[in-house]
């Protein structure tokens, strides 16, 4: 694993390292890992540090976007038929701000097509391979991302995480995944699934590194007008004595015994530490899966309702009207996955249903807001597994949507609240697959969080 | 328990702007009852008196100057990414 200080310090020049980085990239090819590389531009890029010209906290570190981030250098498909050939006339803030500090994207990277699904199966263009176990699963949607990092392709990737789509993946490929509190940093630019808890975060190798790509990419952005003002201050400073609580409901039989015993394993390095663990109840846990597939297809009807084949994108071929080639377009350049949330949202939203589904839901995010909002006031972090399950097999889940939502039952219910929560390994089960932990604190927590599971990492 | 036929499917498809092959369609049918079974739980939830949440940010009326921002793409670069063109406009096949 190469943290982005070793990278820095290992090669002598930006060239040489973004060398190293597209070999190893071919080297893992089988991974399909990777949907594009940019080539051309990330070596002009290094030869522009290596002559002195860019400079930054990152200068002439390679590092990759989930493929639903506009980029210059290559195509941004949101690994969907409708963006194959959408070349971005203008990069996101997030890879900008990176850019500025010397940063070189290298490449695009896979995930469900438009970032809909736990598995990076859903992806136009064929799944991404687990790191550690080539018959399982990357997990997802981001799952490009978590593969780059753990394969040490990159020091860091970027990707979106909407109800679990950054940390579930970090969990299966035993990378830290950092989901920041709704707001930190700007969307402008990235492919927008649901707008209400869709957020931008990282992976790395450790919590530090976390730190300071969270740290560049936090911040207003007038492009975005949910973006928070900066609070994010990275700190190595972890409080002592902290109130954890581990979420019961978290913990029932229904969860992996081995990911039980990891967990179990950590919260016995958190109490070796000094902190205080207690066991909580979030009753809500069990309904925010329901709120979850409510209010996101609702959301994501209306933001896939701009791909009608008129302005980019894919457009069908051989229509006589309208409808039809909003029709055709749309049933040929989306995945099932995608035709499956657009038509669920449509039902949610449509009258006679509103009240009952949609309106509902709303009420039930208030009802989990106010259930966190209560724990947080005797805890300072609560704690949960990141999946029930390590990475399942590929194909395992497919042919059944409900199974597949099951997975991100533990990671929905802080996107709902708009809560910072991160995932950090916790070791391996006997078969060697990773298991995470996820860390979840009151909004603007988000660099307390990551101190206190850098205090454990050396541990690790 | 609201159960979903196969004309409701082919409605929502429409309303979706969505022209699905035949088989898609009753793949959907299942699915779509599956998922609604599944979260049809929300129901028992009591809200009486409850306030919607619709964001999280607590951010309200955020604005920013009236001024033009240069976003640094051009006319010509838009009308590119369209599937076609034709003087300075987006083409698109004749349908009236």
């Amino acid at each position: 694993m190469t943290t982005i200080s070793e990278c820095i310090r290992q090669t002598s020049s930006a060239r040489a390292r973004v060398e190293a980085a597209f070999e190893k990239a071919a080297a893992h090819e089988h991974y399909h890992a990777l949907l594009s590389l940019t080539k051309e531009r990330a070596l002009e890029r290094a030869d522009a540090v290596d002559r002195g010209d860019i400079t930054g906290r990152l200068a002439g570190v390679p590092f990759v976007v989930k493929d639903n981030f506009l980029a210059f250098g290559a195509p941004t498909t949101a690994a969907s038929k409708m963006l194959e050939n959408f070349t971005a006339p203008l990069q996101a803030t997030a890879v900008e701000r990176l850019e500025a500090e010397g940063a070189i994207c290298i490449g695009k990277a896979n995930l469900d097509a438009f970032a809909h699904g736990g598995s990076t199966e859903n992806s136009a263009f064929g799944p991404t391979l687990n790191a550690v176990d080539t018959t399982k699963v990357a997990g997802g949607s981001s799952g490009g991302s978590a593969v780059v990092t753990a394969l040490d392709i990159v020091s860091f990737a970027l990707g979106t995480d909407t109800g679990g789509s950054i940390r579930q993946p970090a969990s299966f490929n035993g990378v830290v995944g950092v989901k920041p509190t709704y707001g930190t940093v700007s969307r402008y630019g990235v492919v927008a699934m649901a707008s209400s808890t869709d957020t931008i975060g990282c992976f790395a190798h450790t919590t530090a590194d976390a730190a300071l790509i969270m740290d560049i990419m936090a911040g207003q952005d007038e492009r975005d007008m949910t973006t928070l003002p900066n609070f994010f201050a990275p700190t190595t400073n972890v409080t002592a004595g902290q109130k954890i609580g581990l979420i019961r409901e978290s913990m029932s039989d229904d969860v992996d015994s081995e990911v039980r015993a990891r967990m179990n394993e950590y919260v016995a390095k958190l109490r070796a530490a000094g902190h205080t663990i207690d066991e909580v109840d979030l009753p809500m846990l069990t309904h925010s899966l329901a709120m979850y597939y409510i209010i996101v297809p609702a959301e994501v009807s209306s933001n896939l309702a701009r791909y009608d084949g008129i302005r980019y994108g894919y457009r069908a071929e051989g229509v006589q009207t309208l409808a039809e080639l909003y029709g055709k377009t749309r049933d040929q350049g989306f995945v099932t996955e995608n035709k499956r949330r657009i038509m669920i949202g449509s039902f949610v939203l449509s009258s006679g249903y509103f009240d009952a589904y949609y309106l509902q839901a709303q009420k039930a995010r208030t009802l989990l807001i106010n259930a966190y909002n209560e724990l947080f006031k005797n805890y300072d972090v609560l704690l949960s597994p990141v999946s029930p399950t390590p990475a399942f097999g590929l194909g395992e889940n497919t042919a059944d949507p409900i199974k597949m939502y099951l997975a991100d039952i533990m990671t929905v219910p802080p996107s709902l609240a708009g809560l910072p929560a991160i995932s950090v390994p916790a070791g391996v089960t006997a078969a060697g697959l990773p298991v995470g932990v996820q860390l979840i604190g009151p909004r603007k927590s988000d660099a307390a969080l990551l101190a206190l599971a850098g205090s454990l990492e050396d541990q690790a | 328990m609201t159960v979903i036929s196969r004309d409701d499917v082919q409605h929502l498809a429409q309303l979706s702007s969505l022209q699905l092959a035949d088989d898609e369609v009753s793949n959907l049918v299942t699915d779509i009852n599956d998922i609604l079974g599944y979260i049809e739980q929300l129901g028992q939830l009591d809200t009486t008196g409850v306030d919607p949440t619709y964001q999280v940010t607590d951010l309200e009326n955020i604005g920013r100057s009236d001024a033009v921002i240069d976003y640094g793409v051009s006319r010509e670069q838009l009308l590119a990414l369209a599937p076609a063109q034709q003087d300075n406009q987006v083409k698109v096949p004749k349908v009236l």
